[in-house]
């Protein structure tokens, strides 16, 4: 896994609560049987006036100039700032591969929903959580001045900005490690490859129809 | 002993390893597939050199891509055709249990789950799907997960995460008939909002929820993840023993004897500690449209859209072409969508077949499908000729899977069109690019094909 360390970096504002999984990454282009090349057609419905394909060449298609994304002086950004309950909806792990490969590497908001929360970590993406009055302060600068910066660092869990304010974040201290190190969750897991098999071992005797042939 | 909710002690059976921080190996049980999320996951596992953990836990079919037209010809989608044959390969080269597109108990896969008993009371269940909570309804754990948890769960048959906070939603009394399951859940997101439940497993409970039929439980829990809850669950009782009683995956002879005596324990405790706790009474529920973007913005078929409305509310107005304080029943709708995780099972044929009898498509509806959620559960409506009830109406008769659910298919809205729809999200372009959703149950569903706005079916009963 990709890790993460620190950035310091402009933000896009994304000013709308419950954006969902299927606003993140439409439904066609999961067809894909790859994890990569999702970048172009983040948030589709919203960036594109005419519906897309899998696999077309989207550098045809006919913009919304006003919509976020499209606008220039946002073309930097890797710090995407959200609202309340940002990737609602479905467990489509394409939504954190979209939003990587387009170029942000923090996710700002004063809530996740679960799954995606989850799909983040698993992809070296980090979804910060802020409360409300500190994500408005955000909001107001960059709407005030798009090339407002701010300093990310995983290691003392901060964000500050320009004006020298900042802001701590918490994380699970075991999520830290893993995006810190960029480790791979299943080397972890099967680090305990023992203790599973005793677990499966004793629940075969007391639950042994959960092993009995299909 | 501390008393403990139902989720804590599924919870509690199956933590393999915690870490202090509360982080937890848990182990799964069942782990159910489909053609969207995996195949990301097995090229994962064969880029690392892994194999696969436990194979007879799996249950693999196809939903989301597949045509609802006759299949004997394939797909004509290449792109759709690539991902199936892909899940194909997959199951073929790692020999595992899959019910391919032309199999009669292929279907969705949090309807062929419980059909089959491969989804059985007191199991951690998994899918790279968010409406895997529907499988709670037998009082299992089941939840939704990324591509990489799946692949995690392949590898390792277990998953790492903590334990969710427990929160009792008890909806007491007793609804009047033509208020389905699919409304008490609606109401329940309305009253909790899209993230209410983030963080928490939800309990269902109370006496409306124990008079439903083990298939309204699974319309339930299928939309916890719509109120933000990963997972939904109901205690066991006699319904959920008697439903799972014969089924081809369930237990047999003494292990039935044995599994039964456990799964009547699947209950929460007297006094057991949930961390919130909201209470609906089921006497005072409507029938509920939704008539925004996102299924908290839902309303009575009696009522109206809301008149003072947040930046949210207007823009998703908008987008629905709707104006603020239109009365619900004067909203028309182009086509009718009976299907869905949520709705396409036995029962809710049977009860919009009921509306529709004798009567014709509404002139304005320019489609309505109806799309059963399994194989099985298709030729059990022909046998009890269902088919010819819709047919003779003017609705089309389809072959099982997701369908305009999500229109990953051809089945999907036309830019602008509006659907009253039996599934579970009214996004923006969730059916099709610029379509617009009114989420509703399936005799909802029924009535508005008849008259071509919604109405409120109770008046049929
Ligand atoms: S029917 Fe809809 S919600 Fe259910 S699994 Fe299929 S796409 Fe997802």
């Amino acid at each position: 896994m990709k890790s993460f360390a620190e950035i310091t970096s402009t933000l896009l504002p994304l000013d709308r609560s419950n954006v969902d999984t299927d606003a993140i990454i439409p439904q066609q282009y999961l067809k894909s049987v790859k994890r990569t090349g999702f970048g172009v057609n983040l948030f589709d419905n919203w960036r594109y006036q005419d519906p897309g394909l899998l696999g077309q060449d989207h550098s045809q298609r006919r913009l919304h100039e006003d919509f976020v994304l499209n606008q220039e002086k946002h073309q930097d950004a890797k710090i995407l700032l959200a609202r309340e309950n940002f990737g609602c909806g479905s467990s489509r792990e394409h939504a954190v591969w979209s939003i990587l490969d387009y170029g942000f590497e923090v996710v700002i908001a004063p809530s996740f929903a679960d799954i995606f929360c989850s799909n983040c970590y698993k992809n070296g993406l980090l979804p910060i959580t802020l409360n409300d009055g500190d994500v408005d302060y955000l909001f107001e600068q960059v709407k005030a001045d798009a090339s407002y910066q701010c300093y990310v660092n995983l290691d003392s869990q901060i964000v500050k900005d320009e004006n020298d304010k900042s802001f701590s974040f918490q994380i699970d201290e075991f999520r830290k490690y893993c995006l810190l190190n960029g480790y791979d969750e299943i080397d972890l897991t099967l680090q305990h490859e023992s203790k599973i098999k005793e677990y499966e071992e004793k629940l075969k005797l007391t639950s042994p129809w959960l092993f009995a042939a299909n | 002993m501390q008393n403990k909710t139902l989720y804590d002690k599924v919870w509690q059976n199956h933590v393999v390893h915690e870490r202090d921080d509360g982080m937890s190996l848990i182990y799964i049980d069942r782990h159910l597939v489909h053609e969207v999320t995996s195949p990301q996951a097995f090229e994962g596992l064969r880029l690392a050199k892994r194999d696969l953990w436990r194979k007879d836990s799996i249950l693999a079919t196809v939903d989301h891509n597949i045509p609802t037209t006759d299949r004997s010809a394939g797909i004509d989608d290449v792109i759709s055709k690539t991902q199936v044959d892909t899940l194909d390969q997959n199951c073929k080269d790692y020999s595992l249990t899959q019910f391919s597109m032309l199999d009669a108990r292929q279907g969705i896969v949090h309807v062929i789950g419980p059909e089959q008993g491969a989804s059985l009371p007191g199991m951690t269940i998994v899918c790279g799907d968010s409406h895997t909570s529907t499988h709670g309804a037998l009082g299992a754990l089941a939840f939704g997960i990324g591509t990489s948890e799946v692949e995690h769960v392949l590898a390792t048959q277990c998953l790492l995460m903590k334990k969710s906070k427990n929160m009792l939603v008890k909806i007491n009394g007793q609804c009047q008939s033509g208020v389905t399951a699919k409304d008490i859940v609606l109401a329940i997101i309305g009253k909790l909002g899209t993230a209410g439940a983030n963080g928490h497993t939800i309990e269902f409970a109370g006496s409306a929820i124990r008079a439903l039929s083990v298939e309204g439980r699974m319309t339930v829990c299928n939309m916890s993840i719509e109120a933000g809850g990963r997972a939904g669950m109901i205690a066991v009782d006699d319904a959920t023993i008697e439903y799972i009683a014969g089924r081809p995956f369930s237990p047999k002879n003494e292990h039935w004897e044995l599994a039964v005596k456990q799964w009547r324990m699947l209950n929460s405790d007297e006094g057991a500690h949930f961390d919130s706790e909201i209470d609906i009474n089921a006497d005072e529920l409507q029938p509920q449209v939704t008539w925004g973007t996102s299924p908290e913005m839902v309303a009575d078929v009696n009522g109206s859209v809301p008149d003072n409305v947040s930046d949210d509310q207007r823009r998703a107005l908008q987008y629905m072409d709707l104006q603020p304080g239109t009365s619900i029943s004067d909203i028309k709708v182009d086509k009718v969508f009976i299907g869905s995780c949520t709705n396409s099972r036995i029962e809710d044929l049977r009860e919009a077949a009921n509306i529709i009898q004798d009567r014709k498509l509404a002139s304005n509806i320019k489609l309505a499908m109806v799309v059963p959620g399994s194989g099985l559960i298709k030729q059990q409506a022909e046998q009890e000729g269902l088919d010819i009830v819709f047919k003779a109406a003017g609705f089309e008769w389809r072959e099982p899977g997701c369908s305009m659910c999500l229109g990953m298919n051809a089945d999907q809205l036309e830019p602008g069109e509006r659907c009253a729809s039996t599934s579970n999200r009214n996004f923006e372009g969730r059916q099709g690019k610029g379509g617009r959703t009114h989420l509703v149950s399936p005799v909802m569903a029924a009535a508005a094909a008849v008259h071509g706005h919604f109405v409120d079916v109770r008046r049929y009963l």
